[in-house]
């Protein structure tokens, strides 16, 4: 792959070389997109400077949630139920608000058994990075169609696949989730940029990365490719995560093609234009671009939609500065005139 | 007429409506009243699964003995529902006493019984309120004529209705007049002649009364409870609406204003249940609270709590299975699914309250033995003892210190390598009870991040299929299951007195106890024991050793409670028998006390 490991001696602002961010050796097929995908996790993680500690994994069942073992070794993890991250996740991200929260999920599981979860966690917005490694098909149990294969597509143990799929990002912003990207595992650079602008936004930030399983379905004529990818991918625009305390540079871009959206952390993810004038803070495009790319066939790929400002679910609690997990008994237990008071009340 | 006895403070009184009426203010009102004059009462609904137009009863029980099972037939009927009127007649005791709306048709009326017909329309028009309250008005008739036809006193009533709609004047004014207006239409019109009659006692002072599904949730919160995620399933709502009516009270941090407890109503049972786990799992005190169907979608991920070692506690308030069943009506029906409950092998705790104080002492409790076995703690409760409003003891603060368990934060895990000249790992079984010490996220100690997975793996919680891993493992959660033994609330039993001993559990615990006292004035003596919790402890073995047949009472089929103790005791198999039904409404002591004579006389099994 197009990502020869970082020499030792290169450290980032915390002093952490990019292998304090790696995981264990994977047993994933080689080849696999989700390989190259745990990759960009590690190399965003370490280029922001995150401390490892103060990241949590979640997943679901499947080769894409088994990954989370491949990365950030250093961080905690909670390889759950199938279907069942968002839940998780959603959960466990209540006790610590300063804790970032990335989600690995399949196709399989986010959009056939988990798609009640996912749409729910989308609308509440809860803050955790979503990354759908998107292959169209079953791999651990050896081949089946999952909902987001195409109508047509032909694998060796099904035969035809006769139903139309379900897009993800398409669903997403249905639910209203507040940041929905697509990119490609075969794209790593705005894979990675992606990651770095999910992991600053305040919210549920959906990825749909279309990550070509080369055991299963790696044809081709398959949506779910590598070649098919490559020849059919459409970025809306080149990005890049510029974080808060870094100055944007903005002389390679052209004049007049730049749009800026600003982070609520103060990041700033800038958009270059490419082909088409896109602006992904409005919702309205986001759903006919979707539309569009549906229609052209097109692997529409960057950042489709995006609400910096989105309420998150933290918001709709009054919680403290100290986290929730960090509460000493008496703050969590009500004193004994309260007691009395209640007895009162009922007697 | 033959003239019978008077019955002082020991009758039950029915009350047909429809749903929807607002007969509960009234119906409260009653209980208050009679609660405020000293006199022990319980009451429960028994309602339809239905929003509007549906029968519905409210079965009150007067008994100065502080008895709170069911009766099976009614003393007083106050007939408000032309629907249910002439089915409800045929449940009145002989001598009973009807009080019916006169605008309603009866099939001819029984002779033994005394009848009086109520001008409910012209008694509330003669109020000259604004008639879209008529219909909430026309309950509180009954009310008035009830209260003259069986001495409750109209000051209590006064006190009742201020408390129930919190001194709002606009409300108390309407039906106190309708009230007035009717018991005095009773003295004018109605001769005094019910043999039912209340008079004030002593028995009530210091109690409170409130309903079990509100003293879970506040148990809870004293518990220290931190998240609560949940989906509406009756007879289970009230319990997670409770913790948000108190968490602005009692969990709002006074210096800062901040909330220290969180509730989420999830998208579903399994959602619930995820989010518990996740957060038990990252160390919050974490419940949800749902009924038989909730307890069902929940089970995988119960299996998954249990095998990666996340405390929580899930409050299943049962009702009538299988399937959607009789989703507003009782029964002790998932106490076997909780024990088998998710696939492979696995054990869980379970508690099971009787009462309102143990509601709220299991409330709290459970979170601490969960945390302290770092395992899932499955609470037990049904519809009858959830949703109904039952006289208890002031509410107990707690009188142990909240237990967190084995957490290791960043100082406790240096402590951890030097004293145990080892690093921590997740499963290790450093103390030999086969609880490990566990990290949670947010520890920001470089060997505190561990990963969680549901499948196999090592005492470092690496990836393993090596069969000599897993059977490890999975022996050592079977010691912390011995351990929960010691952990668990113990039985209360009666002294051993005979050979012949009863065992009940939960809300049944209501009519058993009763059963007990009727047995013994015919002269069979049974020993009892509640049993309070599963895994069972050495007490329990001990009472099934001492005695040569015991019956087994509960609310269900098939005798669940039966089946796991043949399975736990099986060396006492033909010692236990079955006496258990299930209808959805709770026994009555009546039907528990005529199976054991059935069975004693020879007669056989109970039907």
């Amino acid at each position: 792959m197009n990502n020869p490991a970082p020499r030792q001696e290169i450290v980032n602002a915390l002093g952490l070389a990019r292998n304090a961010y790696t995981g264990c050796p994977t047993s994933l097929c080689k080849g696999c997109g989700h390989t190259s995908i745990a990759n960009m996790i590690v190399s965003a993680c370490f280029e922001m400077d995150i401390q490892p500690e103060k990241i949590v994994k979640f997943s679901g069942i499947g080769c894409s949630s088994k990954s989370a073992a491949y990365f950030l070794e250093r961080s905690f993890g909670y390889n759950g139920l199938h279907g069942r991250m968002p839940s998780l996740a959603e959960g466990a991200l209540f006790a610590d608000m300063s804790l970032i929260g990335i989600g690995v999920s399949g196709d399989g599981d986010t959009a056939n058994i988990g798609l009640s979860q996912f749409k729910h966690i989308s609308r509440r917005n809860v803050p955790l990075v979503y990354i759908v490694e998107n292959n169209g098909v079953y791999g651990l149990t050896k081949g089946q169609f999952s909902a987001t294969a195409e109508k047509g597509l032909t694998l060796k143990r099904q035969g035809e696949n006769p139903y139309l799929p379900v897009d993800i990002a398409f669903e997403a912003i249905a639910a209203n989730a507040s940041f929905v990207a697509r990119s490609f595992a075969g794209d790593p650079k705005q894979v990675k940029e992606l990651i770095k602008a999910a992991i600053s936004h305040r919210g549920t930030a959906i990825l749909d990365i279309i990550s070509p399983c080369v055991t299963f379905n790696n044809q081709d004529f398959s949506l779910h490719s590598y070649s098919w990818g490559k020849g059919h991918e459409a970025p809306l625009h080149e990005l890049e995560f510029v974080p808060p305390r870094d100055e944007i540079t903005i002389e390679d871009f052209e004049r007049g093609s730049i749009k800026e959206v600003t982070m609520h952390d103060g990041s700033v993810i800038v958009f270059k234009k490419l082909e088409r004038d896109y602006d992904p803070t409005n919702r309205t495009e986001a759903i006919g671009m979707l539309e569009e790319a549906i229609r052209r066939n097109w692997l529409i790929t960057g950042l489709i939609y995006i609400d910096p400002n989105s309420p998150n679910i933290f918001d709709m609690y009054q919680l403290g500065e100290t986290p929730l997990n960090r509460l000493p008994p008496e703050k969590i237990r009500p004193d004994r005139k309260s007691l009395e008071r209640i007895n009162q009340r009922f007697g | 007429m033959k003239e019978y006895l008077k019955k002082i403070n020991d009758f039950t009184i029915t009350f047909g409506t429809v749903n929807g009426s607002g007969s509960a203010t009234a119906n409260n009102t009653i209980l208050r009243s009679i609660f405020k004059m000293g006199i022990p009462v319980s009451a429960r609904n028994i309602f339809p699964s239905n929003i509007q137009g549906m029968p519905t009863w409210y079965s009150l029980r007067v008994s100065k003995d502080g008895y709170m099972g069911r009766v099976e037939k009614d003393d007083i009927l106050v007939a408000m529902n032309p629907e249910s009127v002439n089915k409800d007649i045929k449940n009145l005791n002989t001598q009973g006493v009807l009080l019916y709306n006169e605008n309603m048709e009866l099939n001819g009326l029984r002779t033994d019984i005394i009848a009086f017909s109520m001008p409910v329309d012209d008694l509330v028009k003669s109020c000259g309120f604004s008639s879209n309250l008529n219909i909430y008005l026309s309950n509180m008739v009954y009310v008035g004529v009830l209260a003259y036809l069986i001495s409750l006193d109209i000051e209590m009533l006064e006190e009742s209705l201020f408390q129930h709609f919190g001194g709002k004047k606009s409300a108390i004014v309407p039906n106190l007049a309708v009230i007035n207006t009717s018991f005095n239409w009773a003295e004018q019109n109605i001769t005094k002649n019910s043999r039912y009659q209340l008079k004030p006692m002593d028995s009530t002072r210091s109690k409170i009364m409130v309903d079990g599904n509100t003293s879970a949730a506040l148990g809870a919160l004293y518990g220290g409870l931190q998240f609560a995620a949940w989906y509406p399933i009756t007879p289970a709502t009230s319990l997670a609406e409770a913790l948000n009516e108190y968490i602005p009270s009692i969990r709002t941090d006074l210096e800062t204003g901040n909330t220290t407890c969180v509730v989420v109503q999830a998208e579903d049972e399994i959602a619930a249940i995820g989010m518990v786990v996740g957060a038990g799992w990252a160390g919050l005190r974490a419940m949800t609270s749902t009924s038989g169907p909730g307890m069902c979608l929940m089970s995988e991920f119960l299996g998954l709590a249990y095998f990666t070692e996340v405390p929580l506690v899930v409050w299943d308030v049962q009702r009538v299975g299988p399937s959607t069943g009789m989703p507003t009506h009782t029964s002790q029906g998932d106490l076997t699914l909780s024990y088998f409950l998710s696939h492979g092998d696995k054990d869980f705790v379970i508690m099971l309250p009787s009462n309102i104080n143990e509601c709220f002492e299991f409330g709290w409790k459970a979170l601490d033995i969960a945390e302290e076995l770092q395992t899932p703690v499955i609470i037990l409760s049904d519809l009858e003892l959830g949703m109904n409003v039952w006289m208890a003891d002031p509410f107990n603060y707690p009188d142990k210190d909240i237990q967190r368990g084995k957490v290791l934060w960043e100082e406790d895990l240096e402590q951890f390598a030097r004293k145990m000249k080892q690093e921590w790992g997740r499963y290790l079984d450093v103390d030999g009870d086969g609880i490990p010490h566990r990290t949670i996220p947010g520890n920001m100690h470089t060997s505190a991040p561990y990963f969680t997975r549901g499948t196999s793996h090592d005492t470092y919680a690496q990836y393993s299929e090596d069969p000599e891993d897993w059977k490890v493992n999975l022996k050592r959660l079977k010691k912390k299951f011995l351990v929960a033994k010691s952990n668990v609330p113990k039985p209360e039993s009666s002294k051993p007195n005979s050979t012949q001993a009863m065992i009940a559990y939960g809300s049944t615990d209501m009519p058993a106890v009763e059963a007990i006292d009727i047995l013994n004035s015919k002269k069979v003596s049974l020993d009892y024991m509640r049993i309070r919790a599963i895994p069972f402890c050495e007490e329990i073995k001990t009472f099934i050793e001492c005695h040569e047949r015991i019956f087994v009472v509960e609310n269900n089929r098939d005798g669940q409670m039966k089946q796991i103790l043949c399975v736990e005791y099986p060396e006492h198999a033909n010692k236990f028998v079955n006496i258990s039904q299930s209808d959805g409404m709770s026994l009555s002591a009546n039907w528990i006390v005529n199976n054991i004579l059935k069975i004693i006389s020879g007669g056989g099994k109970n039907e």
